[in-house]
């Protein structure tokens, strides 16, 4: 781990539960970790919450993404395309990142990178 | 084409779904007369992907038995068990094999099996699936690689009405949709008002114009079995007076009977329901007796007769 991925995890850890996956998306689902959630999911909560809003996995645990939507749509100074961007399509994680700072994966343009197949045949056309 | 995506594009015609029964021994003969009622009702049957985190006979070798007994299979793909490669091999090796309805799901976690202590993978969420399973149909692996030709695929989704944060699990449909989802088998719900303001918000929002949605009906014996579903299957919760009332009936098999008619017939009542999935536990006639008490003639008899089922306007 470089310095700077240190100094962020130092950061992030007792704050937002970061878990270092390298490609953070905070901004985009409340400033709530969804790599704290035990599917790992990036886009909402799965068919398996609780009737009192709790994990089905650790049934002890508020479901993540009940956090993550509600924070997305009632947390002050939230800028309104973060908001908007909740309900963005987030690609899959890039196991590489794993341990690595998104802040610099942020600034070296590292963590937009997508699988070349993700992006749709329409997309493919507009970007050509 | 699919006989699914016939009736989704459409627009209007009833649709029928089935979950086949697992497989855990015996041969695709024996398989065969096991799924053969559902079959004469269902236009397409889900070969599942080891439900509630049980290993079963695989998704992709019952959905090619249900081939060979020339029923049309819905893949269903799960993102616990495997990551995106093997994910993506499933449904390309599927489709070898013609198999062309594929059914995306996240999947319950492995704690909810007989095997807790497995790994969990999530490689994929759900929305995820179903977006890498509409690339695959436009002839391209998740990594950028070409198939060709084109694999047919018909992608669908699932999603759970009843399941918190209520007020987002339309917009949770409307991502799936967006990501290809053409049709979306949701989860059995025993709260109606929830289902009805589900449907009403995805009607509203133009997705039923897009993809069709299916309610899922689980016919079960009696009431220990809706106890047990709300006490071990994540994200179904079965109201206390709902399990009374099956529980303290003069007869608890009719009663749990005569709850899913009506569950049915509340969802087809719907505007933007486009048609059920049925899921049997009961294996007594039930599934025939539940299509006949809604008037759904036989998979065969809507074909023959292009039967066009009145929906609600």
């Amino acid at each position: 781990m470089g310095v700077v991925a240190v100094v962020e995890h130092v950061v992030k850890k007792p704050v937002f539960g970061c878990r270092m996956c390298g490609q953070c998306v905070l901004h985009d689902t409340g400033m709530t970790c969804p790599m704290t959630c035990p599917k790992k999911l990036r886009n909402g909560p799965c068919g398996g919450v609780r009737e009192n809003g709790h994990c089905e996995v650790e049934p002890e645990m508020r479901c993540v993404w009940l956090k993550a939507e509600h924070r997305s749509r009632t947390l002050p100074l939230l800028p309104a395309s973060w908001r908007a961007h909740f309900a963005a399509l987030r690609p899959p994680v890039d196991n590489r990142l794993q341990g690595t700072s998104s802040w610099v994966n942020l600034l070296s343009g590292r963590d937009k990178e997508r699988p070349a197949g993700w992006d749709t045949a329409a997309r493919v056309e507009e970007l050509s | 084409m699919s006989r699914l995506r016939e009736l989704v594009e459409d627009g209007q015609s009833l649709i029928v779904t089935g979950e086949a029964p697992t497989v855990d021994g015996g041969d695709v003969a024996d398989f065969g007369d096991r799924v053969a009622e559902i079959a004469s009702w269902a236009d397409a049957v889900n070969a599942t992907d080891n439900p509630a985190a049980h290993a079963h006979a695989s998704n992709v070798a019952v959905a090619i038995a249900l081939c060979r007994h020339g029923i049309e299979p819905v893949l269903q793909v799960v993102a616990r068990d495997k990551n995106r490669i093997a994910c993506q091999a499933d449904i390309v090796g599927a489709a070898l094999h013609g198999v062309e309805n594929v059914c995306c799901l996240t999947g319950d976690d492995v704690t909810a099996g007989d095997e807790p202590e497995a790994r969990r993978v999530f490689d994929l969420d759900g929305p995820q699936l179903v977006h890498v399973a509409a690339r695959l149909s436009e002839g391209r692996y998740l990594s950028g690689r070409t198939l060709d030709p084109a694999p047919r695929l018909f992608v669908g989704a699932v999603e759970n009405p009843a399941a918190p944060p209520l007020e987002h699990r339309a917009q949770r449909a409307a991502k799936k949709v967006a990501a290809g989802a053409r049709f979306l088998q949701l989860q059995i719900c025993y709260h109606p008002r929830r289902l009805e303001r589900f449907v009403h918000v995805v009607h509203g929002d133009g997705l039923t114009e897009r993809a069709a949605v299916l309610q899922t009906i689980v016919l079960v014996r009696n009431a220990r079995a809706l106890s047990f579903m709300d006490a071990n299957v994540p994200g179904i919760d079965v109201p206390a007076g709902t399990i009374a009332r099956v529980r303290e009936a003069t007869d608890p098999g009719e009663a749990a009977y005569q709850l899913a008619l009506e569950q049915a017939e509340h969802a087809l009542s719907l505007p933007g329901v486009r048609g059920l999935h049925i899921t049997d536990f009961r294996h007594d006639g039930a599934v025939s007796r539940l299509c006949r008490d809604l008037g759904i003639p036989t998979k065969e008899e809507r074909r023959a007769n292009a039967h066009r089922a009145q929906l609600p306007v």
